[in-house]
């Protein structure tokens, strides 16, 4: 099917997408905090309450447990909720439904339900925001088996990924970038799909694998470009999913370049960086490596409030470059 | 509580509450304060807007009363906890300005040392446990404050502030009903400004008054005018005695109402002009209480005039000091993590 393509920014894609999955399916409706007339912290929202009414476009008092906990209920009785964490912090009010209920009660049950519930996290940190407020927490729920956790990084993923999520039977976790929604792209008209569990190849090379999540990923493909001008060669690899993990695709590329750079914002330690990473060195790529794992993580701090602490916290340009340069020319 | 209709009272009559507790020069600190909390948001709001603060803000303009009023009762060694819209309640309890200021535009001399910014704002040395980003996260840290105080016997009392949106958190349910069990001294504070961001009580709560909610825990629910300085004081007032006598805890909602939008990203579509109009022109809480202090013939216009002015330096004086600070190293990333241990 021929489908236009036009430039839509992240926030608009994640919008249309919802629009798509509420003209199509009865079943599918929206719940949040001030999704309705406010349009969403983020205006992700918009203008739906007025497109689709106030009953498929929920507004929730301030109770994220709760409001997870009905979301789930829901989803498990045949609805399909998508429900919007005003910022991906709050998840942490929610764990409860989330990790015990959502994660767990098909298995627990034998396989007598399904959860099929969306939820999606404004995250990350860049917009002097603060400690309870910017962090990003993908790696925690990346822990919890039940669970799908999806940090699209484009404009056409995030589309194609919420409906690939709204389809799926299973409960997804979305993380969006707070810095990404009012990035553009091209994004196709109509349905489209993005297979969850599956990364992205951004950029081909030879010489040293980045492999990357979320805005990451564009401050992974800046510091290609620099490194193509000195002659280093850099495969970018978006990982799109934290769980499950396209082992596949990152041990073909490492095969190739025998060098590895993870890059994510969430704090370094027991990061999906250290995940990758591990998942390399146990893998058949373990042996084509020519130079150590590097990772480059969030800071072990809550994230500062002061601007340039803040930038200083996570992963820059200069700093995927440093390390990209010192990996490219070392060795074992 | 008795609805103060000053107005209506012969000379000599039974004045409002704080006009009986106060002295005259408490009084003219109170409208210092208020005066303060105001220019102090009208300043940082500036500020932002010449992009010399970044991130975003909760302005509790229109709110003033409030968070004076409740503090009015408390001693220094009293301590409170407070939430996004936390500039007054910092103020209110004893804040400098010009800390804050700094605090605002991330210098080490702020009193967060540039790594809380707005959101955070508090000032410990002053009784301020913290400013919060979590609606309703203060909430049951005031009870294991007023825990401490009755398991130490310091007489000391808690406050807990919080908005209407916070009362439909578990958070706050939880720490309501343990604080009522255990007669703790703590007060909690609905400051209710209407609206939860966008959502309004009737679209959020399933009753009428915050205050409601306080039958479902054993301990008064006290609803007043929050744009009154009498009237909250006075509930403050009686809280704090309930509470230093071991008689428990207190829910007072304060009806408020607050002019800017919910924090820097707001379109106010949610709510008509004519409502902030009308609550702007007809029950700001600095002009009422001026009015009244005007009234008992406690200040005059030159009075006023005089407390504007040196609000006015102080808080000039603070953006100044704010500008003038360093900022934070970056080799310090990781301080203040964990405890230093020397
Ligand atoms: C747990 C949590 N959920 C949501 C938010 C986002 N948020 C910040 S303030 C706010 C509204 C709070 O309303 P209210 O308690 O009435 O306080 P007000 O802003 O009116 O002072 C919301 C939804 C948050 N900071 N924390
Ligand atoms: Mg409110």
């Amino acid at each position: 099917m021929d489908q236009a393509v036009r430039e839509l920014s992240y926030a608009q894609a994640i919008q249309e997408a919802m629009a798509i999955a509420l003209e199509t399916d009865e079943r599918v409706f929206l719940m949040g905090e001030d999704i309705g007339v406010y349009g969403g912290a983020f205006q992700v929202t918009g203008d739906l309450v007025e497109r689709f009414g106030a009953d498929r476009v929920i507004d929730t008092p301030i109770s994220e447990l709760g409001g997870a906990g009905v979301a789930v209920g829901a989803a498990v009785t045949g609805l399909r909720p998508i429900f919007e964490f005003q910022f991906s912090d709050f998840a942490t009010l929610a764990m409860e439904q989330i990790v015990n209920q959502a994660a767990k009660m098909r298995y627990m049950l034998g396989g007598a339900v399904s959860v099929p519930v969306v939820m999606r996290f404004p995250a990350g940190s860049g917009t002097g925001a603060a400690a309870q407020h910017s962090q990003s927490l993908e790696a925690w729920l990346g822990h919890v088996p039940g669970l799908k956790v999806i940090q699209p990084a484009t404009p056409h993923d995030v589309k194609g990924m919420l409906l690939a999520a709204v389809a799926d039977p299973d409960p997804v976790m979305i993380f969006e970038h707070k810095l990404l929604y009012k990035t553009k792209g091209p994004v196709p008209e109509g349905y489209y799909t993005v297979p969850i569990g599956k990364a992205e190849i951004r950029r081909e090379g030879r010489d040293l694998t980045i492999v990357a999540t979320s805005i990451m990923v564009h401050k992974a493909l800046e510091a290609a470009k620099t490194l193509e001008a000195e002659g280093i060669d850099v495969e970018v690899v978006d990982l799109r999913t934290v769980r499950p993990m396209d082992k596949e695709t990152v041990i073909e590329s490492v095969k190739k370049t025998s060098r590895l750079l993870c890059v994510y914002e969430g704090v370094k330690t027991l990061g999906v960086g250290a995940e990758v990473s591990a998942m390399i060195a146990e893998s058949e790529a373990f042996d084509f490596l020519d130079a150590p794992i590097v990772r480059l993580g969030g800071a072990e701090t809550p994230i500062p409030y002061n601007p340039e602490l803040e930038k200083a916290t996570v992963p820059q340009v200069p700093d995927i470059l440093a390390a990209a340069r010192s990996l490219a020319t070392g060795s074992r | 509580m008795a609805q103060a209709k000053t107005k209506d009272l012969p000379a000599g009559a039974n004045l409002p509450f704080i006009y009986r507790e106060y002295s005259a020069e408490r009084l003219k600190q109170a409208l210092h304060k208020m005066y303060l909390i105001r220019q102090f948001e009208e300043g940082a709001e500036e500020s932002y807007m010449r992009g010399l603060i970044h991130g975003t803000m909760h302005l509790s303009i229109g709110q003033e009363a409030s968070a004076m009023g409740i503090c009015m009762p408390l001693t220094n060694d009293d301590q409170i906890t407070s939430t996004h819209r936390g500039h007054g309640h910092c103020i209110a309890k004893g804040a400098e300005v010009s800390k804050m200021f700094a605090e605002f535009f991330g210098k080490t001399t702020g009193y967060c040392r540039g790594r809380g910014g707005s959101m955070h704002i508090a000032d410990v040395s002053t009784g301020n446990l913290g400013a919060n980003g979590i609606v309703g996260g203060g909430i049951p840290i005031a009870v294991g404050a007023a825990l401490t105080a009755k398991r130490l016997k310091s007489d000391r009392v808690v406050i807990s502030f919080f908005g209407d949106g916070a009362n439909n958190e578990g958070a706050f349910h939880e720490a309501l009903n343990m604080a009522s069990l255990w007669k703790l001294p703590v007060i909690f504070v609905c400051e209710n400004n209407g609206y939860g961001m966008s959502t309004s009580m009737a679209r959020s709560t399933a009753v009428p008054n915050v205050a409601d909610r306080a039958a479902a825990y054993a301990m008064p629910g006290v609803i007043v005018d929050g744009n009154v300085l009498s009237e909250v004081a006075e509930a403050s007032h009686e809280a704090v005695r309930r509470a230093r006598a071991g008689e428990g805890p207190t829910l007072i909602e304060s009806k408020t109402y607050r002019y800017r939008g919910h924090s820097k990203s707001d379109r106010n579509r949610y709510r008509t002009k004519e409502e902030i109009d009308d609550w702007m022109t007809n029950r700001d809480p600095i002009v009422r209480y001026e009015n009244e202090l005007m009234e008992f013939g406690i200040i005059d216009q030159a009075g006023i005039e005089a407390i504007r002015e040196a609000v006015a330096k102080e808080i000039a004086d603070g953006i100044e000091f704010a500008k003038a600070s360093p900022s934070p190293e970056i080799r310090n990333l990781e301080r203040y993590v964990y405890t230093e241990t020397v």
